[in-house]
């Protein structure tokens, strides 16, 4: 028993118990039911009933047994490599796409500490720099999956990710500065410690109250880091087929939409974290006597009710909005969400030093 | 030449230039789909095929008939009226005398070859009898060999209740020469 307590004192014991808890029962978890929602929600929003009909006897779940029929379809799937591809950057395409899918559950506290135990993997000091050069990475998947396919549509598709990319990136940056300039550093912990405050002891000082634009403008950038409408130019389904992973199939092929559905958790989770309070559950200061162990959970239930709203509301965009062409995407990237950030930012400074 | 040509205003206002009010319309749209269908199905249109059937008309052309008389004998008295008229030649009659006079000619074999069948009609408009029929309301049908869709007559004639009226009933329609087209169907289709 001694043993067992030391053992789980010890901080990398506890880093993987962390990262194994929130990749296997929150992450992947999320990720995958969303394949299934995606389908039945926009079922849903165009007037179909959406998949249910995978059954084992008369079972059916609603659907749900689907997500086991794709799993495995997907393993027993023959897994081609296509004549001429670069074998070597073609196996190695879907975890660049899947690790900064995953990484960037890293920094996400999702729920608040106790004493010195934090339920967040690592509390890493530049914060949200790190999601940046992260999510950076993540385009490497598409380029690299574009360029070794040996197939033309792939490099189109690459070439447009990469195209789209500077587009995005620019402004993914830029519209943070408010929000670092408000809660006065780029560590996550230190800005959803910030978010716990209330104005007047009513209104919390959500990210989304106070960087309004902010949020939007980071909003948007995220949804097109994750490549889906309206800004899927990069898969372009109705020019080049599924771009820059058309010639994929089997496995390797389901960690490329594994990844996208976990980066739109991964981009629930972070919203939440820095626009919603994260963990914070409001005007919960009134309740001093509460038990640790419901706050905790109170915490975790709020984090985890908003990624999944977050979730439903980016799943919704895609099913609105019809898609952007490239040079549109990047129109609008340089000629107006980089003005509107940079004017976020100036209005942001100007503000905290008049109240100051 | 000269031609006119007209300049159509593309500049987007400002609304446009904002896109949000845009999307904030077509989110409204797409959120009261997705809750009134989430909340109770109200505007689903799905019709889920094999448990559920589209309603046909009355008029539409399904699988074929061959309706009785009030005393049970079939209707049909093997004119060769529908043969001749069909396009596609997928019906095959052979005619037999009927020993009862007042029956004459009968079909001792009626069969009809459903997979080569264009489903015109023109063998309904064509019967001077009535004895064939296309309102069945079968739509779709699906079996596993070729052999399975050359319906015969005793396939396509109609279930028939004994009453009062009835002289023959089912087992009096003379068999046809060659018994094994007069099987029934080993996919067990049942005779209507
Ligand atoms: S519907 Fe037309 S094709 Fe079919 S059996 Fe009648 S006449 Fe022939
Ligand atoms: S079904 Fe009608 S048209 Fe055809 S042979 Fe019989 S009576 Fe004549």
């Amino acid at each position: 028993m001694q043993l067992v307590l030391e053992f789980l004192a010890l901080s990398f014991v506890q880093d993987v118990l962390k990262i194994l808890f929130i990749l296997l029962l929150f992450a992947m978890p999320l990720g995958t039911f969303m394949t299934l929602m995606e389908r039945k929600w926009s079922a849903a929003v165009q007037d179909r009933i959406g998949p249910n009909r995978a059954n084992i006897g008369s079972y059916r779940g609603r659907g749900l047994l689907h997500i086991a029929a794709d799993a495995l379809k997907s393993i027993f799937k023959e897994d081609l490599i296509p004549r001429g591809a670069d074998k070597f950057l073609y196996t190695i395409a879907p975890f660049f796409s899947f690790m900064s899918a995953v990484a960037v559950f890293a920094i996400i506290p999702i729920a608040g500490p106790i004493g010195d135990f934090k339920f967040q993997v690592t509390d890493v000091q530049p914060g949200l720099l790190f999601i940046f050069a992260i999510t950076s990475l993540g385009v490497y998947g598409a380029v690299l999956a574009g360029a070794s396919s040996n197939s033309k549509f792939a490099l189109f598709g690459g070439t447009r990710a990469s195209a789209q990319m500077i587009s995005y990136e620019v402004f993914l940056g830029l519209s943070l500065m408010g929000l670092f300039m408000v809660y006065g550093s780029t560590q996550v912990s230190i800005i959803v410690e910030g978010q716990g405050e209330h104005w007047f002891g009513l209104i919390p000082k959500w990210g989304v109250f106070t960087q309004p634009l902010g949020f939007v403008v980071f909003f948007t950038a995220l949804i097109a880091e994750t490549k889906r409408a309206p800004f899927d130019a990069p898969e372009g389904e109705s020019e080049i087929v599924a771009g820059y992973f058309v010639e994929y199939s089997g496995m390797r092929w389901s960690s490329f939409m594994l990844a996208e559905y976990i980066a739109i958790v991964g981009v629930a989770a972070l919203i939440t974290t820095l626009f919603f309070g994260g963990y914070q559950v409001p005007w919960l200061y009134h309740w001093e006597s509460a038990p640790q162990w419901l706050v905790t959970l109170l915490q975790f239930g709020k984090f985890t009710s908003f990624t999944f709203i977050l979730c439903w509301f980016q799943i919704q965009i895609r099913w609105t909005v019809p898609k952007f062409r490239f040079d549109q995407t990047m129109a609008l990237g340089w000629k107006k969400l980089l003005p509107v950030a940079l004017l976020n930012t100036v209005v942001t400074a100007i503000i905290i030093v008049a109240l100051a | 030449m000269k031609f006119k040509v007209k300049k159509v205003d593309r500049s987007e206002g400002l609304k446009e230039a904002l896109y949000i009010p845009g999307i904030a319309v077509g989110l409204k749209h797409t959120m009261r789909h997705f809750f009134r269908n989430i909340i109770s199905k109200k505007d689903v249109v799905t019709i889920q095929y094999p448990e559920e059937e589209r309603p046909v008309s009355r008029r539409w052309r399904g699988r074929h008939r061959l309706t009785r008389r009030d005393d049970g004998f079939l209707k049909c008295v093997a004119c060769y009226m529908c043969e001749t008229v069909c396009p596609a030649k997928c019906i095959h009659i052979e005619a037999g005398e009927h020993p009862d006079f007042s029956v004459e000619k009968y079909p001792v074999s009626f069969d009809i070859d459903e997979l080569r069948c264009v489903f015109c009609g023109l063998c309904v408009e064509a019967c001077p009898k009535q004895a064939i029929r296309m309102d069945t309301g079968v739509i779709g049908m699906a079996y596993h060999s070729r052999e399975s869709f050359n319906f015969t007559r005793d396939l396509l004639r109609d279930a028939y209740t004994p009453n009062e009226k009835t002289k023959y009933t089912d087992a009096d329609l003379p068999k046809p020469p060659d018994q094994q087209s007069a099987l029934p169907n080993s996919h067990g289709i049942p005779a209507l």
